[in-house]
């Protein structure tokens, strides 16, 4: 281990890593000064572009008259697939089935079909909706029902994982039982919708500022797009207005169209998505049916587990390999299955192309194993919590995922063993059913779950990543590096990470921009891997210009090396304490380097979905929640009273932040489970295009009791920065106990005999229904 | 006759024509004048990101209101004065104790939603009587959508804020009455643009001759609505009428008749004396669109555009109001539930405008109770609102019946057979039960993304049960809300 990762903390500059600092932009996003894309000083004659989208959900294209929109005054041009230069693709997985304009044919509702490219954004928006397109329907799949009827195209390979012998385990088990669990889509609405602005330069150079989580994946689509190789085109971004995996892919698409726009036209182009525009054409969280079969014993011992885990991936490939993968890497969630099969079925249909959204459907296979758990709990008549830790991984042995990873770091039975104490789970639980008895109309449920995470992504290549850091002879510091920011704190920690090592307050360490001018072939800032992956690059190249300014203070004051340290208030030079502007100065005039790049791999992580083998993950990220629900009989209507989370963010690099990542993380996931509910209608037409037909979670739907900590004292037993677990994704899971307590809630109506089976989202309408048919169950 | 409309942008005063009636305070201000703090975030009045705080001149009191800038017309500034997120910091450059407290507490992540939530935290501190509780919060806060924070931080940042003196704005409160009172000449205004013009009418009789010279034009009140015409219709509207600045119309009186509401009354004017009557219509209005909305909105406007989904219109058909109709010098009444013709029509004759609407005195002995259902409890539109008027007599039964849904048919509608089947009844649940099965004959509800017409149908049927519930003594004390702000209604 080395010394930079275990620093006693009384040594760290205050707001240095490990300690809170606020958010490196928070004097700026509270004053309006924050720029995202829109925001940006317009060039002289920008030009603005806007998309036309089909109105089929499958479709051969007959004729398209684009006449009208020509002649609308204000329009420059209208171009379409035959006007891009280089390759009208753009699937994030080189796949090639994911047109960037159609051509010839439409394979959903809400498809770019051509751009309007206008002197104003209104004059363009009005103006496409003057083309005629003449469409020669097909036939459309638009659900996971449809899309098995019409024979189960998949946009991706399947996957099998397998440990033992399911078909046996589940013969030999006492007791089994089956049932099947839907679990809704979920949009994205980042509040800043898509958004981009290109600027063609000299001889071919293309600079894109783009609100892209994946400036290197957007500058390749865009080079493609244009037929020019990535060295004439750079993309930069400084934030963005939320993504939670929604720009990972999908920003590519704007930021080659304004691209486009500017190429053909000589000059800068912006593309920003109208919300409603946004809403129809970009993917969202992949919606699941989950088929489960589940032996067990009467102890509540869960000895084999069989699940298919089906998925609308929509009309082309784009991330639902790893998407779906990741769904089944997480159905056992916390939980050792003795003999256990997962299947994907990654299912083809006309409806947008579904994409990333934080968990990456890790959140949908969670989901699922709470539901066995819970079919379990009420098939033996035990708390669902006690199966929970009867089931959950052990740390000798019972430690074998069905992936074949070994769980070296078992701690989930401790976190909520720990957190049913301190908000006793145990007392409520009881007290609610006793209350439940004398009130008809309101009932309260509550539910505690664990959430494992595994980190890294689980394409191996991605875990990679680079850092540029330049110290100038004033003693002040630049930090760029491959990530990018979306509100996560990324960039703050980034720059904690310069001043912990360096000894330096706030002040003196910049973030700037990022660009992929700066750090090259970089990795989506995804898979809750921004801080881990990029916070150690930046240290390297910390510690590359520390050995150079070490080695030169030794030389120049004639003290040993290791008497050189950096503190807090300076730089302990044998004796004496010399300022950090001094020292930088000094090794300025001696020709020292003060500029260095760093670059990280994770080590260890192995997977081969050939054989459903490896260590996809470096470590895994633990927490529990347990919240408290109250549901209304008569309406379905359904309120969340009280959530208590204890979360592992191993050595915390803010804890601040972190805090920030967990509050946030579960309200967007009890959204997910309770009111976000995705529409089509029966054209493929998504209906909920906009906040005023999807509703996200509002102040009011926070819980009112909100109790969040992180565990103490649990270092990351891996070497990551700091000691410290990912914190981006993990905390999303956390909804899943708001889930379940509804379903607890419900539970009382058949008193507690039968599981509820309610599915996501448990919007008013869902919990309504799902008690009409217990009181039909029962009734039987 | 004016041809320009006059306001100030922060302290800078601002005389403008010549524009499009449609163009919006948002792109005004991010389009011509660059001020790109006040973000577009959904461009139809729903996620707040493009909060701006509105301050007005009424009688002697300065009134400072937030407001969504994407769906207010330009010319609706007009003798008013706009500040946005730029113009909260002190001369010094000091953050307004809003922004520190975000800053503090680390309200803000992404932070595109935050200068939208500054605005509206900066709006709810000079509110009087601004309340720490968090239910008073939720209510303030409920028209900003944030997507990272989970609300918990910035509810924080919200109480830490109220307990600081108070702003940089509020040393300006003189400077400001002077500056509206001598903007305010009391002139009708007519800009004409390039896409159309729009009349600010300076009285009701103004606006009478306006309309009736040209009945095909867009009257506007608050904007809440035709706005979205405009922003996501991409409707060009040649001729726009103020409704919402005329001062003569902009009145709360009580008459002989019941409380009486001008055209120009927005909901949060209107919620008050609306919930003094009736606490549970207050109750909803609370619920109804957002702080931003509200403030914005009209009661007759609601009414007006004669959606089957708008909350206010059942609530008031069950209260039994009447609605007043001018069509020039010609003035007429009729029972606000006679208006609603059919889907899309209404019974308003060319020319003819909402002048007001009257909420009778409930009669002694009345019991009213209306419930919003929707998916979301905040600023989320109604798949069914049932609004429930009972007379009781002295032996204890059912006088009258009122009741009206909205969601449950093209217009909002009375339940007839149900009302019927109360009548004269002793209110028990034998009496429920009959009027549950009469109400199957009331609706035949559609389905569609906000839910089914099984759903509708359900719901509907069981919110009698609610009402039985909550009036029948034997059931005093069973829960049955969890909507709600217990100071605000019967919850």
């Amino acid at each position: 281990m080395s010394e930079a990762l275990t620093k006693p903390t009384a040594q760290i500059v205050p707001g240095g890593a490990s300690k809170s600092l606020r958010h490196e932009s928070a004097r700026m996003h509270v004053s309006g000064s924050a720029a995202y894309i829109d925001d940006l000083p317009e060039p002289q004659g920008l030009l603005h572009v806007v998309p036309g989208l089909s109105t089929k959900a499958h479709a051969r294209i007959v004729s398209m008259d684009l006449e009208a929109v020509r002649a609308v005054p204000g329009v420059v041009c209208v171009l379409t697939a035959a006007d891009i230069p280089g390759d009208n693709q753009v699937s994030a997985v080189g796949k090639g089935d994911e047109p960037l304009l159609a051509d010839g044919e439409v394979s959903f509702y809400g498809q770019p079909i051509f751009i309007v490219v206008a002197e104003s954004r209104g004059v363009a928006r009005r103006a496409a909706k003057l083309a005629k397109i003449e469409y020669e329907e097909r036939s459309a799949v638009l659900n996971i029902a449809q899309a098995r009827e019409a024979g189960g195209v998949l946009v991706w390979r399947p996957l099998v994982m397998s440990r033992g012998d399911v078909e046996t385990g589940l013969a030999a088990a006492p007791r089994r039982l089956s049932g099947q669990v839907t679990v809704g889509g979920q949009e994205h609405f980042y509040l800043e919708g898509q958004a981009a602005l290109a600027q063609p330069g000299e001889e071919g150079e293309m600079r894109v500022w783009s609100s892209t989580q994946h400036p290197t994946e957007t500058q390749h689509m865009v080079a493609h797009c244009l037929h020019v190789r990535s060295n004439l085109v750079t993309v930069e971004v400084r934030r963005m207005g939320g993504a939670f995996g929604g720009k990972e892919s999908q920003a590519n698409t704007p930021a080659c169209l304004a691209a486009i726009a500017a190429h053909v036209t000589g000059q800068a182009a912006k593309m920003r998505l109208d919300r409603d525009d946004d809403m129809m054409m970009t993917g969202k969280r992949h919606d699941f049916v989950i088929d489960y079969e589940v032996g067990f014993d009467d102890a509540g011992s869960i000895l084999a587990v069989d699940m298919a885990l089906a998925a609308r991936c929509g009309w082309a490939a784009d991330l639902s390999g790893p998407v779906v993968d990741r769904a089944l890497f997480h159905a056992d969630n916390a939980y050792f299955y003795p003999d256990v099969r997962f299947k994907s079925e990654p299912l083809k249909t006309n409806t947008q192309s579904n994409t990333a959204y934080r968990g990456f459907g890790g959140p949908q296979g969670i989901v699922a194993a709470e539901r066995v758990i819970e079919e379990v709990a009420f098939a033996t008549g035990l708390d669902p919590l006690d199966v929970r830790v009867r089931n959950v991984y052990g740390t000798g042995t019972r430690n074998i995922t069905p992936y074949h990873m070994t769980v070296e770091d078992s701690i989930a039975a401790e976190i909520m063993t720990q957190l049913a104490g301190r908000c006793d789970y145990r007392q409520r639980r009881q007290a609610l059913r006793g209350a439940n008895k004398s009130s008809p109309f309101i009932k309260r449920g509550i539910a505690l779950t664990p959430v494992k995470f595994g980190i890294s992504f689980t394409a191996t290549h991605y875990n990679q990543a680079g850092a540029l850091v330049h110290v100038y002879t004033d003693g002040s510091v630049q930090v760029n590096h491959g990530g990018t920011e979306m509100g996560q704190g990324l960039h703050t920690k980034m720059v904690q990470i310069a001043m912990r090592e360096f000894g330096l307050t706030e002040d003196r360490v910049r973030i700037t921009a990022t660009t992929t001018g700066k750090v090259p072939n970089t990795s989506a800032t995804a898979a809750s891997s921004g801080a881990d992956l990029n916070g150690m690059a930046v240290l390297d190249a910390v510690q590359k210009i520390k050995a150079r300014l070490v080695s030169f203070a030794a030389e120049h004051w004639q003290v040993p090396e290791e008497s050189v340290q950096f503190l807090p208030d300076g730089v302990q030079v044998g004796e004496q304490i010399i300022s950090f502007p001094e020292l930088t100065k000094a090794a300025y005039f001696a020709r020292v380097s003060l500029s260095a790049n760093g670059f990280y791999k994770t080590p260890k992580i192995s997977w081969n979905p050939a054989t459903g083998r490896g260590r996809p993950f470096y470590y895994f990220a633990y927490g529990a929640a347990c919240a408290e629900v109250a549901i209304d009989l008569l309406t379905g209507e359904n309120r969340i009273e009280r959530v208590d989370i204890l979360h592992d963010a191993g050595q915390s690099l803010n804890p601040a932040i972190d805090i920030g990542q967990i509050e946030g993380g579960f309200v967007q996931g009890a959204g997910w489970l309770t009111m976000e509910e995705l529409v089509w209608d029966d054209t493929g037409r998504l209906r909920t295009h906009a906040p005023s037909t999807y509703k996200i979670p509002a102040c009011s739907d926070r819980p009112r009791i909100f109790n969040v900590a992180l565990l103490e004292n649990s270092p990351n037993q891996e070497a990551t920065i700091f000691r410290s677990k990912a914190v981006g994704e993990p905390p999303f899971v956390h909804g899943v106990a708001v889930l379940q307590a509804i379903s607890d809630a419900l539970a009382s109506l058949n008193d507690y005999q039968t599981c509820p089976q309610l599915d996501a989202p448990a919007t008013p309408e869902q919990i309504l229904r799902t008690a009409e048919r217990m009181r039909q169950q029962a009734a039987h | 006759m004016r041809e320009s409309i006059r306001f100030y942008l922060g302290n800078v005063r601002h005389e403008v024509s010549g524009f499009s009636p449609t163009r919006t305070v948002l792109d005004w201000l991010r389009e011509d004048r660059r001020r790109t703090g006040t973000k577009e975030g959904c461009n139809e009045g729903d996620c707040g990101a493009c909060t701006v705080l509105v301050v007005r001149l009424e009688g002697d009191t300065l009134v400072w209101r937030a407001v969504n800038a994407c769906i207010q017309f330009l010319w609706m500034l007009d003798g008013a004065q706009l500040f946005t997120v730029e113009d909260l910091r002190s001369p010094d450059g000091a953050l307004n104790p809003v922004q520190q407290a975000m800053v503090d507490l680390h309200g803000a992540q992404c932070g595109f939603c935050t200068p939208g939530f500054v605005m509206s935290m900066v709006a709810y501190c000079k509110t009087p009587g601004a309340s720490m509780e968090d239910e008073a919060i939720n209510t303030a806060l409920a028209g900003n959508l944030c997507r990272c924070t989970g609300y918990a931080p910035i509810v924080r940042a919200m109480k830490q804020a109220l307990t600081k003196p108070g702003d940089a704005l509020d040393t300006q409160t003189e400077a400001i009455k002077i500056r509206l009172k001598a903007l305010a000449d009391g002139q009708t205004v007519e800009i004409a643009g390039p896409e159309g013009r729009v009349t600010l009418p300076a009285s009701a009789d103004a606006l009478a001759a306006a309309y009736q010279a040209d009945p095909q034009a867009t009257l506007v009140a608050g904007a809440t609505d035709v706005g979205l015409w405009v922003t996501k219709g991409l409707r060009t509207l040649p001729h726009l009428i103020s409704v919402g600045l005329v001062p003569d119309l902009h009145k709360i009186e009580s008459t002989p008749e019941g409380l009486r509401i001008g055209a120009a009354v927005t909901y949060t004017e209107a919620k008050e004396p609306i919930a003094a009557l009736l606490p549970d219509a207050g109750e909803i209005i609370r619920r109804i669109g957002s702080t931003q909305v509200r403030n914005a909105g009209t009661v007759c406007g609601n009414i007006g555009n004669g959606s089957p989904i708008g909350d206010g219109p059942p609530l008031l058909i069950a209260a039994g109001a009447v609605l007043k109709l001018r069509c020039g010098e010609a003035h007429r009444s009729l029972p606000l539930e006679e208006y609603f013709l059919a889907y899309g029509k209404q019974d308003r004759q060319p020319g003819e405008f909402i002048e007001s609407v009257v909420i009778p005195q409930p009669q002694p002995g009345t019991v009213f109770r209306a419930y919003k259902i929707s998916k979301r409890f905040d600023q989320d539109i109604s798949a069914v609102l049932g609004a429930f008027s009972l007379v009781f007599d002295d032996a204890g039964r059912i006088a009258t019946a009122r009741i009206a849904f909205g969601g449950m048919a093209a217009t909002p509608k009375r339940a007839h057979a149900t009302e019927a089947a109360l009548q004269g009844q002793f209110w028990t649940e034998t009496t429920v039960k009959a009027a549950q099965d009469a109400m199957k004959a009331d609706f035949a509800p559609i389905s569609d993304m906000r839910s089914s017409a099984w759903y509708r149908q359900t719901v509907a049927v069981n919110l009698l049960t609610r009402l039985f519930v909550e009036t029948a003594p034997e059931h005093t004390g069973t829960e049955t809300r969890l909507a709600g702000w217990k100071e605000q209604a019967h919850v």
